[in-house]
């Protein structure tokens, strides 16, 4: 299990795209893990990596604020396993934050 | 309560238990599910996007509010509650005849780029991916800038008493006459054609053509979109002086708090939404406000003391102005439903920066009371419906009220009903208290029967910092007439939001010379008090 993931990241509305730089989507590579990558992991990746500033704004404690939906492959993640969820090469993976949007 | 607290352990236990990755869906057991709706409602796409569509239907079918023909204003901001909205609208006038919606639409966008801290540049490129959407959908859209709060007439404070449907007949009634018109209407269409098909005139494209003409919703929209474009367009000249730009900045950076700030451009925006409904004569506002932001606003009605105006701050269909009725038909839906739809079925959005996208959750009672919500959504998505369902129910206790009351009983601002002589007892009046309490290190220095006096952060106070919750002397410098004159015509949370303004001259001249007609005919009416006999009926004194 030593593959690189390449995965596709999407942030959209309420300006989530705004704490990643402006940002609406991007393709990342993750490093190589001797364990297969979950989504708990990816969140700690991309609050060191990704996330410019006002991390909270996005991450609070292990998982995403309140407010911030997350899509696995178009999918609602509650029915993926959310954090425990096993990433796949090329998965796409979306962050849409519900706050404050009119 | 115990039992309350039972149901949501079981809750969140089903969720967790009920929920499994290729799950199928829970209405037609076929498709695979994609979201996760309420408690474990995993929903496939294609029923997700009947349940979405059906639940606005329903909901302008079961209130019976919209008479056919009518002209409907879309509020649209280009968020995501907003533009689902104007995605339902479009989908409802697209429908098959049975279920169409037959009302006229229109839409309207308040720019509120020059307080956000935006240029002109950034504004025209919002505004022109906002034209795009709007020319999409062929309805005539109206695009009013903030700044134009300094042209607005003294008129859009006053409620006006008429009927909130000039139709003076019910709903079922007004459905027949339409149709029954649309009928003789074609009826004319076939007795002329019958005449210009002796002039050798194709039938039938002849009918089709006619019949696209009476179709109120594509009719309207042509016509109108090229003369509203032309008029407001942002690629022309701004509708408004620079010097007007500043104003406004002046203005909202002459308020202290973020949450006064918040609650000052919702009455300003309003003002300007009613304004441009009367100007183009719609009859009726639609707001896209989601169950999750009408919890939030309930909520923080609730602490900013207006408990008085929740109903109709909340419910869905709110006429405080009188003769143009305001309705929320997206408040059914969670933030996430809408969410998940406009990604599923991409429809289109624009971000647009608020007074504070990237504030912290502590930056204004209204974000506070938006982190709780969302917090209680992601643990108990059943709570938050719970909390716009109390609204509902004060909705039927109080909409009788609204109406029948006199113009100087309602809220300068925001023109729901005064709450501030209510009841002495009230959260007005406990704040003044505890106000004055917190002010002074000595209590005793205030003696409580003293606190009906008004206002300690006036208009002249020009150290901003000094006032009220921090400092304990210099606390109480002279008030103003002026400034007690004009709390006396707001309602309790308007209050608050004026009270935290440095200077009440900033405010444009609409709502200062609306306040002094107010104040003229106060004093008229003391002056002849004396001559006049008591009124037999408190609803009767209309000079
Ligand atoms: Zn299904
Ligand atoms: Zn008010």
């Amino acid at each position: 299990l030593n593959t690189v993931y390449g995965l596709h990241l999407g942030y959209f509305t309420g300006g989530a795209e705004l704490l990643f730089n402006g940002t609406k989507e991007q393709h990342v590579k993750l490093p190589s893990q001797s364990e297969q990558w979950d989504v708990r992991q990816l969140l700690v990746w991309i609050k060191t990596n990704l996330l410019k500033e006002r991390p909270e704004l996005f991450i609070q404690g292990d998982t995403v604020r309140p407010g911030i939906l997350v899509l696995i492959n178009e999918a609602d993640w509650e029915l993926m396993g959310q954090l425990d969820y096993k990433l796949e090469d090329r998965d796409n993976i979306v962050f849409i934050s519900t706050l404050h949007g009119g | 309560m115990c039992q309350v607290e039972e149901d949501y352990k079981d809750e969140a236990l089903q969720r967790t238990a009920a929920l499994s990755v290729g799950q199928k869906c829970m209405k037609c057991k076929e498709g695979c599910a994609v979201v996760v709706i309420r408690v474990g409602d995993a929903f496939c796409k294609s029923c997700f996007r009947d349940y979405f569509v059906h639940k606005f239907r329903a909901m302008l079918g079961k209130t019976r509010l919209i008479f056919p023909g009518e002209k409907v204003l879309l509020a649209l901001s280009g968020g995501s509650t907003s533009s689902s909205m104007l995605c339902q609208v479009q989908e409802g006038l697209s429908r098959e005849a049975s279920k169409k919606l037959r009302f006229s639409p229109g839409i309207v966008h308040i720019d509120e780029g020059a307080v956000c801290g935006r240029s002109a540049e950034e504004r025209q490129e919002t505004l022109m991916q906002l034209e795009a959407i709007f020319q999409a959908s062929g309805f005539p859209y109206h695009i009013v800038y903030l700044e134009e709060v300094f042209k607005l007439p003294n008129s859009i404070l006053q409620s006006v008493s008429s009927s909130p449907t000039s139709h003076g007949q019910n709903y079922k009634e007004a459905v027949d006459d339409f149709l029954q018109k649309q009928r003789e209407a074609l009826i004319d269409v076939e007795q002329r054609l019958t005449v210009e098909d002796e002039r050798n005139v194709t039938h039938s494209e002849q009918i089709e053509a006619k019949f696209d003409q009476l179709s109120t919703s594509t009719a309207v929209s042509e016509e109108n979109s090229a003369t509203i474009l032309s008029e407001t367009s942002p690629s022309g000249k701004w509708p408004f002086t620079l010097e007007q730009t500043e104003a406004v900045k002046e203005l909202f950076s002459s308020v202290k708090t973020l949450t006064a700030k918040e609650e000052l451009l919702q009455t300003l925006r309003h003002h300007l939404i009613l304004h441009t409904a009367r100007n183009k004569e719609y009859s009726k506002i639609m707001m896209g406000d989601s169950c999750t932001r009408l919890a939030v606003k309930l909520l923080t009605n609730i602490s900013l003391g207006r408990g008085a105006s929740l109903a109709v701050d909340t419910g869905f269909s709110d006429n405080r102005y009188g003769d143009i009725m305001i309705l929320r038909p997206m408040r059914e839906y969670s933030s996430k439903e809408i969410a998940f739809y406009n990604k599923l079925f991409e429809v289109p959005t624009v971000f647009t920066p608020a007074l504070d996208t990237k504030a912290s959750d502590k930056a204004s009672i209204h974000r506070l009371t938006e982190s709780f919500v969302n917090k209680l959504q992601t643990d108990f998505p059943s709570t938050v419906s719970t909390v716009y369902r109390t609204s509902e129910k004060l909705n039927t206790a109080c909409s009788d009220i609204n109406s029948g009351v006199e113009q100087t009983d309602k809220c300068l601002l925001c023109l729901c009903i005064m709450d501030t002589k209510v009841e002495e007892a009230s959260a007005f009046q406990a704040t003044l208290i505890s106000e004055k309490l917190s002010c002074k290190q000595s209590p005793d220095q205030m003696p409580v029967n003293k606190v009906s006096e008004q206002s300690c952060c006036d208009n002249q106070a020009e150290e901003k910092g000094k006032c009220c919750s921090t400092n304990s002397g210099a606390c109480h410098p002279p008030v103003s007439n002026t400034t007690t004159d004009f709390l006396t015509l707001l309602c309790y949370s308007c209050r608050l939001t004026v009270k935290d303004m440095v200077s009440l001259s900033l405010l444009p001249q609409y709502v200062l010379s609306e306040a002094e007609r107010r104040k003229r005919r106060a004093q008229v009416r003391e002056q002849i008090q004396e001559f006049l006999l008591p009124p037999e009926d408190e609803s009767d004194e209309n000079y």
